[in-house]
């Protein structure tokens, strides 16, 4: 009887242990995959070279990654730069000033903002946003923009992540022990003094971490942008700009890459570049937030 | 004139009448500072605390005991009015502090709170430094000089006890302190703010015995100044530090007196109930 409660619990620990393992392989297979794709043309053209360069030729065998790199990181920094302030006042309204009524009425709204699929965002960009910006707003900066631009993708993309970071902020703050913030309150300080010098305080690695999570969605995030930045091969240079992220790159060209081997090998290290610029960021943020939480004890 | 022997008393076992009791009044607030009139509490329509009437006493410790779910800790929290904070809760009622209804729409919740130093528990340093800790309070009230700030967080670490132990890193993190330091950390903390009551919600229950000696040593030093309502769940703590002691049992106060009275003598049967441990 003890024995085969000893082997039961093994099988289970390794069981689990295995299944763990198999979702770090998968990661690595991933991307050895993409890499070896990628190969022929990182011989061909050197590593440098196609990432540094601006041209963007397939035709002429020109491959410059730049424009859709710097594309990629500009419309997931307008969106965070959108959604992050949107979202923390909501959630910290919810959390600490909302009764539990409205909490609960506001849940089910954010739940299903999140489920709506991506290609909605996409036409509502195009039939809200591009327009928008087409007449009302950029007139005001520049003679003339089609409104498929950079600002268009980064704001579908603030929309899209909104709901993901509201719900993963108010759980943050939730984490945060009733006591502490009561500690505040009971020195007489007002619910906003609380907000600030503890609330966001003791949450700040939790917000990080809720930034990555949304920033690494939104690098990722392809037919809503797609649908709305115009997807022109040009170093994006103003907010109103037709840009072209490599999410867009890859499901636009994918179907016709088939005659060209150089240029399937491009798309298979658009790809690549795009996995490796989640993983840095991830790696790179999560040192920061070591950093953070060691120098401002949290 | 305020009997010495019964500073506690349940209204309705008070001499004079209603009338005579409205007509003195503000007679009654100056000699004591923090009194309850027909106080009750309702939790999601539960009837938590059920008419408390109590006169706590100036610069003297009162404890507040009884066994678990008695309503103590929901009495503390009338106090402060920190059941603002829980919209199921609903006080009726009035707690007079200093003259003043606090449960009044024109009294200012952050005012009272200024007026009440409140010690948890469990203590819960702010995600900051032990100085920003100690310099919360001031700060938040409008305190922006560095140097009335330098020296309130000197003078209230000196006065807990922990100055000498933490003067080499008041600068770093205050999580990082003992539990029993941290305890006397929020005392600081909550006395930089200068207020006129100290609150315990079993502040001790925490701490080992040696931490518990130095809070309850400054208990019986803070009530040279300020007026000290403790809730306790060992008698022995209220034998040996309490002035007075108030006995709650399901939500209402069935005695009290001063401690040697209450100890030695007490008149209900409850009381010697709970005193001689057959529930608690």
């Amino acid at each position: 009887m003890k024995q085969i409660r000893a082997i039961k619990e093994r099988t289970a620990r390794y069981v689990m242990l295995g299944l763990a393992i198999f979702a770090l392989v998968l990661l690595v297979v991933i991307g050895i995959s993409l890499l070896i794709k990628a190969l022929p043309i990182i011989r061909e053209k050197g590593m440098i070279t196609l990432l540094t360069s601006s041209d963007w030729r397939p035709l002429k065998n020109e491959f410059g990654f730049l424009p859709f790199i710097l594309s990629t990181l500009y419309v997931s920094l307008i969106a965070i730069a959108i959604a992050l302030p949107l979202s923390l006042l909501a959630s910290v309204y919810l959390n600490t000033y909302a009764s539990g009524k409205v909490r609960k009425m506001f849940q089910p709204f954010i739940d299903v903002l999140s489920g709506i699929p991506s290609v909605i965002y996409g036409v509502w960009g195009t039939l809200a946003i591009v327009p928008l910006i087409a007449n009302h707003i950029a007139p005001h900066f520049i003679e003339f923009s089609s409104g498929y631009s950079m600002l268009a993708g980064g704001v579908v993309l603030a929309v899209m992540i909104l709901p993901l970071l509201i719900s993963i902020l108010v759980e943050v703050f939730q984490s945060i022990p009733r006591e502490m913030t009561d500690a505040s309150l009971q020195l007489g300080a007002t619910k906003w003094q609380t907000v600030k010098q503890v609330l966001l305080r003791k949450s700040f690695p939790g917000i990080m971490a809720a930034v990555v999570l949304s920033v690494s969605r939104a690098f990722g995030e392809t037919i809503a942008v797609l649908m709305v930045c115009g997807n022109i091969t040009q170093m994006p240079s103003g907010l109103f700009d037709a840009c072209y992220p490599l999410p867009a790159l890859i499901a636009n060209n994918y179907g016709e890459m088939m005659s060209m081997p150089s240029y399937e090998s491009a798309l298979m290290l658009a790809a690549f570049l795009l996995f490796i610029i989640v993983l840095v960021f991830n790696a790179l943020s999560r040192l920061t937030l070591v950093q953070i939480e060691r120098r401002y004890h949290l | 004139m305020r009997t010495a022997n019964f500073p506690l008393e349940i209204t309705q076992e008070l001499l004079f009448s209603k009338a005579l009791h409205e007509g003195v009044i503000n007679r009654q607030t100056q000699n004591y500072s923090l009194q309850t009139d027909k106080l009750n509490v309702f939790i999601d329509n539960q009837h938590i605390l059920k008419d408390i009437d109590l006169r706590i006493p100036e610069k003297s410790i009162t404890c507040i005991i009884g066994p678990s779910g008695c309503g103590k800790s929901t009495l503390l929290k009338t106090f402060n009015r920190m059941h603002d904070e829980t919209p199921e809760v609903k006080v009726t009622g009035r707690v007079v502090v200093d003259g003043l209804n606090i449960y009044d729409s024109k009294t200012n919740v952050i005012d009272t709170r200024k007026k009440m130093g409140l010690l948890a528990q469990r203590p819960c340093p702010l995600p900051m430094s032990i100085y920003d800790n100690v310099a919360f309070g001031p700060k938040i009230h409008g305190l922006r000089k560095r140097k009335s700030l330098n020296q309130m967080v000197i003078q209230y670490l000196q006065y807990v006890g922990l100055w000498e132990e933490v003067k080499g890193r008041i600068r770093t993190p205050a999580s990082r302190l003992s539990i029993g330091q941290q305890q006397r950390l929020c005392l600081a903390r909550g006395l930089a703010v200068e207020p006129h009551f100290i609150l315990g919600d079993e502040a001790t229950s925490a701490l080992d015995p040696i931490s518990t000696k130095k809070i309850e040593e400054l208990f019986l030093k803070l009530k040279e100044k300020y007026t000290v309502v403790l809730v306790t769940h060992t008698l022995r703590q209220a034998r040996r530090i309490a002035d007075y002691v108030v006995f709650m049992y399901m939500g209402k106060v069935i005695e009290a007196g001063t401690t040697e009275q209450f100890f030695n003598h007490p008149t209900k049967q409850l009381t010697k109930e709970y005193l001689s441990g057959s529930f608690s």
